[in-house]
């Protein structure tokens, strides 16, 4: 039971930086279709930038943070300004690929600044323990729950709410209808790729502070595909439960079974879902009218 | 009254080598109903894209001549400027966001408004013009009926308080009973906001029953135009548009009707 509880509380707080790294992938999809494989590289850019912040620059952790998440909007409006924009209009495959060579670019940009050997970290989180019941956990990785919570009601009401929300569904329905009501798409791209990047970095620090600074942060940014195929494309909830669900899976797999295993269990997931609901647990239904 | 819209021989491409307007001009006087008739690939729809920038996503460009909107040059400007300059386009086939609801459909038209604090009133007008949405207001609009659907359309398109209408075959589709009363509400949006509109519509007769002016398109040009009231009491128009050709009095004109009638309808 004590390990059950610990690795229920551990799942769901991997999940939810899973879940953090999916959203932003999710929230690109929604508006313009593409399906971005630069989003891991976002995820190690919070990662690293965290550690420039605090460790380079030696800022407060507080003010660290807001640095972190200041740039990553700025490389979130950057990257779509330059890489994506001159490719409105083409078709959506010209966008994915690029976002393909925008991973390696942004890695090996990484690679550049930070070198290839793992940086050390100095914890900025609060240290310290929860006990929830029998079972303890670090509060670092508890945070992660909270936090993601938070940001989903947060998105939740920005895409029910505000006008820049509504505009980017409408832009996922239709997008010569949208255009017909003034909505610029390019603005409302350069939002999703904002809100892409900050997520990534939100994960991206939260991942840092648990497995450490190397460009191994990247490679955890792959399980943003099992957790988008699960939960569905185009669903934020989807990807949040789609993160939860792969989280507890690989620590119930790795605390049970053995280790190893729980390193592809994700994909195991993916391939079964590809196989019977595509469109993943929450992904939005073709609507038919009779 | 004064012009609003002005085509000066506007000549519109697709793809750099399709020509498909070729020299079309016409004038929409502000406050008034304009319909623009033709049959199937005249090049209305196109007119329309033209006017409010959608020809860009078509790769479609203004090649030659002007397009004057409230006497200010708009040929080629992109769509979210035009917007905000007071031109809407309700485009072809209803369009609705089938995965928003009704409600948000309405914030979604009012996008380019500054002065937020009237969108709520304006959401009540609309819902006032039809109220029929206003009992779905919650509802996502893909599962509206086809009629609910257009009323959605044509409401979206009010809520950016636009100074001119471009209404793009509002009928299609529609049984005949809902496509009277949408007609009839268009009638009143001109009547009550003041709103300008030009109206692409297959439906003739309709057409003319609620517009002042009337164009009728073939081949990317203007080959008739005149009052509305004109344009019911034209032999042509009442052949080849309202069906209502009279038999005995075609002899001594068959040979010009021939022409005319290639001219329209080939
Ligand atoms: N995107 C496009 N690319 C190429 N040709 C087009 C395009 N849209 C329309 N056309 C052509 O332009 C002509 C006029 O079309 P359209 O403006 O839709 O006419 P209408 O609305 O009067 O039926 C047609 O011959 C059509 O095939
Ligand atoms: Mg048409």
């Amino acid at each position: 039971m004590d390990t059950f509880l610990q690795l229920t509380v551990s799942g769901l707080s991997t999940g939810m930086i899973y879940a953090l790294a999916a959203v932003g992938f999710v929230v690109i999809y929604k508006a313009s279709d593409v399906i971005n494989f630069a989003q891991g590289d976002l995820l190690l850019f919070g990662t690293y930038l965290i550690f420039f912040s605090i460790v380079q620059l030696n800022l407060p952790w507080t003010v660290g943070i807001m640095l972190t998440l200041l740039i990553a909007v700025a490389m979130g409006l950057l990257i779509e300004r330059v890489v994506l924009r001159p490719l409105i209009g083409e078709p959506i495959i010209s966008m994915i690929m690029v976002t393909i060579g925008l991973s390696s670019v942004l890695r090996a940009l990484a690679n550049a600044l930070w070198g290839p050997q793992p940086r050390t970290f100095p914890s900025f989180l609060p240290d310290g323990v929860i006990s929830i019941g029998t079972a303890v956990v670090g509060f670092d990785r508890v945070l992660a729950i909270p936090l993601g919570l938070a940001l989903l009601v947060l998105l939740g009401f920005f895409f029910r709410r505000t006008r820049d929300g509504i505009a980017m569904r409408a832009i996922a329905d239709d997008q010569q209808a949208a255009l017909s009501m003034g909505i610029s798409i390019p603005r409302v791209f350069a939002i999703a790729w904002a809100i892409a990047a900050v997520t990534a970095a939100i994960g991206g620090m939260m991942l840092g502070n648990i497995v450490g600074v190397s460009q191994s942060v990247a490679a955890i940014g792959l399980r943003v595909f099992p957790v988008v195929i699960l939960g569905g494309l185009d669903s934020i909830g989807g990807a949040v439960l789609g993160g939860v669900i792969i989280g507890l899976l690989e620590v119930y797999t790795g605390g049970y079974i053995g280790h190893g295993l729980n390193l592809i269990v994700p994909y195991f997931v993916l391939i079964i879902m590809l196989m019977v609901r595509p469109y993943g647990l929450f992904g939005k239904p073709i609507i038919e009218r009779v | 009254m004064s012009v609003l819209l002005e085509f000066n021989n506007v000549e519109v491409r697709y793809d750099d080598v399709i020509l498909v307007l070729r020299g079309l001009s016409l004038q929409v006087q502000e406050g008034q109903i304009a319909a623009l008739l033709g049959s199937n690939g005249a090049g209305k729809t196109t007119a329309l894209k033209a006017t409010s920038g959608l020809l860009d996503i078509e790769d479609g460009k203004v090649t030659d001549g002007t397009i004057h909107f409230a006497g200010k040059e708009i040929q080629g400007q992109s769509a979210d400027r035009i917007v905000r300059d007071g031109i809407f386009q309700v485009v072809e086939g209803r369009h609705v966001f089938e995965h928003l609801t009704v409600h948000e459909n309405l914030v979604a038209g009012a996008y380019t408004r500054r002065d937020r604090s009237s969108i709520a009133r304006d959401m009540d007008r609309v819902y006032d013009y039809f109220p029929l949405l206003a009992d779905r207001q919650k509802q996502w609009a893909g599962y509206l009926s086809g009629g609910e659907q257009q009323m959605l359309a044509v409401g979206r398109a009010l809520m950016a308080r636009p100074r001119m209408l471009l209404l793009d075959e509002p009928s299609l589709g529609l049984a005949p009973v809902l496509v009277r009363g949408i007609f009839d509400i268009i009638k009143r949006i001109n009547e009550e906001e003041g709103t300008t509109i030009l109206l692409v519509e297959q439906n003739a007769r309709l057409a003319l029953s609620i517009s002042d002016y009337a164009y009728v398109m073939e081949g990317g040009r203007v080959v008739l135009e005149g009052t509305s009231k004109e344009m019911v009491e034209n032999e042509d128009v009442r052949e080849f548009y309202l069906g209502l050709g009279e038999v005995g009095r075609r002899s001594y004109r068959d040979v010009k009707h021939y022409r005319r009638r290639k001219r329209w309808l080939s």
